[in-house]
C-alpha cells in the first residue's frame, strides 16, 4: 500500500465512522439523513467482482448469502442460471475469496445476519429469493407485481424497485416500484 | 500555452482509442488466421449475430442479437436481467475491442451459452470484421 492509499483508506474510516456515529444517535437524525442510504449490507467495493459479475447482472453483494452458497454457486460458473459465466482459474479464486470472506455468515451487517438466520445449516440457496428472510420480506407482494409487472420482470432484479440497492440499502422507504408506486 | 495543449490534448485520445482498438482486432485477426481461418466477411459476422440457435424462444436468449438487439451501434438489453448492454461496435462506443483478453473471455462465454459451443476461429474472424465495419 503506498502513502496515497494510506491516506485515501484512512479518510475513508474515518468518514464511515462518522457517518456511523451521525446516523446512530437517535431516529430523528435518522430522518434528517434521509436520502443518504445506510447501508444495511456491505456495498460492492470489488472491481473484479463488479466487472465480471456486474456486467450481466445486478452485482449482488456478498452479505446476502452465507460462505457455502457462494462457494456452490462458484464451482457451476460453466452453467449459471442457464448461462455461462466461466472465467480464469486466477479470477475464480479472487472472486472466492471476495465472496466467501465478505458472505452473510462472515460480516456483521444486520440484513446479512437476518439472511443467515433464515438459512437452516445444510442449506445452500443459490438464489438469494430463495432464502426464508426475502420470502418473508416479499411476501406482501401480489402475483400481478411479482411475475406480471414487465419493468420488474423477475425479484431478482433488486435495483428494479430498491432505487438505493446497489449501495447495499434495502430500507422499504426507498422502494419505488416502477408502475405500481411505492 | 497550457489551455492549447490541454484542447490539443483531448483532440488526441479518440485518435490513441481508435488505433488500440485497430490494433487489438488486427491481433487477433492474425492469430485466427494463424489458426487456419480467413478471409474474413462482414457478411457472415452479421449472419451469426442473427442466426437463430437451439429450440429456445428470443426471450431465452436464443441468438447474440437476442440481448445485443439486430444493430451493434444501438444499446442492448440482457434478455433475462434486464441489464442495459452498451452497443459493441466501436464506431459508436470507443470501450469495446480494446482489449484481446476480454474480447476471448466474452467469445467464450456467449458462444457457449448461446450457441452451445466455442465459436471457431473464422466465426470470431468474421464477427470482429462485421463490428469494425460498421460505421
Amino acid at each position: 500500500m503506498n502513502k496515497m492509499q494510506k491516506r485515501v483508506g484512512i479518510g475513508l474510516l474515518v468518514l464511515s465512522l462518522g457517518g456511523g456515529l451521525v446516523l446512530g444517535v437517535s431516529a430523528s437524525d435518522r430522518e434528517k439523513n434521509e436520502g443518504k442510504p445506510r447501508a444495511d449490507v456491505a456495498p460492492v467495493q470489488n472491481t473484479l467482482y463488479s466487472t465480471e459479475c456486474g456486467a450481466c447482472h445486478f452485482a449482488y453483494q456478498p452479505g446476502l448469502l452465507p460462505a457455502r452458497s457462494w462457494e456452490k454457486l462458484l464451482t457451476g460458473l460453466g452453467e449459471h442460471f442457464g448461462e455461462n459465466a466461466e472465467v480464469s482459474p486466477a479470477t475464480l479464486t479472487a472472486l472466492r475469496e471476495y465472496l466467501t470472506g465478505n458472505a452473510a455468515d462472515r460480516v456483521d451487517h444486520g440484513r446479512s445476519r437476518k439472511i443467515n438466520a433464515s438459512i437452516l445449516d445444510g442449506e445452500k440457496p443459490i438464489r438469494v429469493t430463495e432464502t426464508g428472510y426475502f420470502q418473508k420480506e416479499h411476501r406482501e407482494l401480489s402475483p400481478h407485481m411479482r411475475e406480471k409487472n414487465s419493468k420488474i420482470g423477475s425479484l431478482s432484479r433488486c435495483e428494479a424497485c430498491h432505487t438505493q440497492a446497489a449501495q447495499g440499502s434495502f430500507h422499504e422507504h426507498e422502494v419505488r416500484m416502477p408502475g405500481e408506486g411505492r | 500555452m497550457k489551455k492549447i495543449a490541454f484542447m490539443l490534448g483531448w483532440m488526441v485520445v479518440p485518435v490513441v482509442l481508435a488505433d488500440l482498438h485497430a490494433a487489438t482486432v488486427d491481433d487477433l485477426l492474425a492469430q485466427y488466421q494463424r489458426d487456419g481461418a480467413g478471409p474474413f466477411r462482414a457478411e457472415q459476422g452479421q449472419a451469426l449475430l442473427n442466426q437463430v440457435n437451439g429450440s429456445g424462444s428470443a426471450s431465452e436468449g436464443n441468438s447474440c442479437a437476442a440481448c445485443h438487439t439486430t444493430d451493434p451501434r444501438g444499446a442492448g438489453k440482457h434478455v433475462k436481467t434486464g441489464k442495459v448492454i452498451e452497443p459493441l461496435a466501436p464506431a459508436v462506443n470507443r470501450d469495446r475491442l480494446q482489449d484481446a483478453d476480454k474480447v476471448e473471455k466474452w467469445f467464450v462465454r456467449n458462444c457457449k451459452g448461446t450457441l452451445g459451443r466455442v465459436c471457431t476461429s473464422q466465426e470470431k474472424g468474421d464477427f470482429l470484421t462485421f463490428l469494425t465495419t460498421l460505421k
